[in-house]
């Protein structure tokens, strides 16, 4: 159904180039300002290399490997929720149920079987997660674990689980949707979403000042925000019409929705490590924490951008 | 032959596995030592505690590595004792005491660790219940008097009990945290160093501990 387009091989070459020329920039800026600490700039960079390395699987390989990626990602993100909430013993058997998700997720995807995929998490895992505690004869805690685990299915493999979604659109060739690739689709919010999150940081160094919500993370100030969101609305406005079949004043709104939205996953996740009381979700990915605090803002910005596409093609929903 | 097989095994099997399925978070790693002879000294909760202190190595002193396990057990029937003994390399340690049994264990160990080995012990002599230590046997201290100038390493092992405790036979994947601690040697007496060796893991269980409130 789907196959890679000229189109992506182009953009990966660009993508590559792209981060070539900020890694020699970053070198090059390290050897200027011998005074400025850039040895986690410099890890960032090589990091960013590895996952570059590892999303391209998606675009270039078929719909089978793009989905196992997919689930890689929501695997590895669960697990380092699981990991930092620290369960009793008791409910480990539980916690092997919600990894289960991720294959049906996975196997709802690939056989095109949509509804299940958006009915499985929210309705069937609600249902499994106290089942499975009242076989076990557990009611200490009862609300207070079912829930943090149904939590964390949502959080992890619901939300980030649209990013796989992207391989099924179109989900019917009709004159309307002629020129919908998801694959390009998927491409264009993850490049959005990167520069999102890397123009609301830099725009914050620079010019931050007055914190949007001190409580939770000192670092997110209002002109991080408002830069961010500028800057991501001028790059999908530039981006949206050559990758999608968006418009321009689509785009704009597609912009401003994925720098707004990626901004609040943003700090749902540091409000979730503030109440676990942890820094990084982990240390997988050097330089930048675990593999949930790079995808923080996917969970907010994937179903949203995947639904309003939909919407607005007359697709699915 | 086997060397190079065990090599790969540890390079594209092992150590995936344990990255993935279960993923490390290490603190101090400087602590770790670059070479043997050296003794590391772990609370047991899990099988997977050998097979990730292992990791810990590059795989080059992966093969160097020696855990000491009970012989009852691990040597049970063939097929376990020739996983134990040819891709673990351990040193059986049976748990009846016999005068020959025990001068056939010093003598192995005394053999490895002229060899340059990287032994591993658990004091508490088996998995406990998850994440609860159990009183140190002294048997340590008896090993650390017979080596005093061989370094010897606590490790913390904190989310293997969560991962695959005793007695449970589905795996959940879990990070798990450890921490080393620089190395301690024998010096004075046994129940002084068995009482430093206890602080130190009281001391690293706390600090855990601490986090979680």
């Amino acid at each position: 159904m789907f196959q890679t387009t000229p189109l992506i091989q182009n953009s990966l070459i660009a993508i590559l180039a792209l981060l070539f020329c900020t890694h020699i920039f970053v070198l090059i800026l390290a050897r200027i300002k011998k005074n400025v600490d850039f040895s986690n700039l410099k890890l960032r960079m090589k990091s960013w290399w590895l996952i570059v390395f590892f999303l391209a699987f998606i675009f270039l390989g078929n719909k089978a490997v793009g989905l196992v990626m997919v689930g890689i990602i929501c695997f590895l993100a669960l697990k380092e929720y699981f990991s930092f909430i620290h369960f009793e013993p008791d409910d480990r058997k539980l916690l092997f149920w919600a990894y289960l998700s991720i294959p049906f997720q996975i196997y709802f995807l690939y056989t095109n079987w949509i509804i299940m995929f958006y009915l499985f998490v929210p309705l069937y895992m609600f249902l499994i997660i106290p089942l499975r505690r009242i076989l076990a004869g557990n009611v200490k805690n009862f609300i207070k674990v079912t829930s943090l685990i149904q939590w964390g299915v949502i959080l992890n493999v619901y939300t980030l689980g649209y990013l796989g979604a992207f391989l099924l659109l179109p989900f019917a060739k009709t004159s309307s949707t002629a020129n919908v690739n998801g694959l390009q689709l998927l491409l264009f919010l993850l490049i959005v979403n990167a520069l999102n999150d890397a123009s609301q940081y830099v725009w914050g160094k620079l010019f931050g000042k007055k914190p949007i919500v001190p409580n939770i993370s000192p670092h997110k100030t209002w002109a991080g925000f408002i830069g961010g969101v500028a800057t991501t609305t001028v790059i999908a406005s530039l981006l949206g019409p050559v990758l999608t079949p968006m418009s321009l004043k689509v785009s704009v709104c597609a912009g401003l929705l994925i720098g707004t939205f990626g901004f609040i996953g943003d700090v749902v996740l540091s409000a979730v490590k503030r109440d676990v009381g942890v820094k990084d979700s982990s240390n997988l990915i050097p330089g930048h924490g675990g593999i949930l605090d790079r995808v923080d803002s996917l969970t907010y910005t994937a179903p949203i951008f995947f639904h309003f596409f939909c919407y607005l093609y007359q697709m699915g929903l | 032959m086997l060397n190079i097989f065990k090599r790969i095994f540890y390079l594209l099997i092992l150590k995936p596995l344990v990255y993935f399925c279960l993923g490390l978070n290490i603190r101090n790693a400087e602590n770790i030592p670059k070479d043997g002879p050296c003794i590391i000294v772990s609370n047991h909760n899990s099988h997977l505690d050998t097979i990730v202190l292992m990791t810990l190595f590059p795989t080059r002193k992966m093969l160097k590595i020696s855990p000491i396990a009970a012989a009852d057990y691990f040597l049970a029937n063939k097929i376990i004792a020739w996983i134990s003994t040819r891709i673990f390399n351990i040193i059986p340690l049976s748990r009846k005491v016999s005068k020959t049994a025990q001068e056939e264990f010093y003598h192995e160990l005394d053999k490895r660790l002229k060899n340059n080995s990287i032994v591993i012990l658990y004091p508490e002599g088996s998995r406990g219940e998850p994440d609860k230590m159990m009183k140190f046997k002294s048997g340590i201290a008896h090993i650390a008097k017979l080596h005093p100038d061989i370094p010897i390493i606590p490790v913390y092992i904190e989310g293997l009990g969560m991962a695959l405790p005793r007695g449970e036979a589905i795996f959940v994947p879990a990070i798990c945290t450890i921490i080393v601690e620089k190395a301690i040697y024998f010096e004075h007496d046994k129940e002084e160093f068995m009482e430093k060796l206890k602080n130190i893991f009281d001391d690293m269980q706390q600090e855990l501990v601490k986090e979680e409130i």
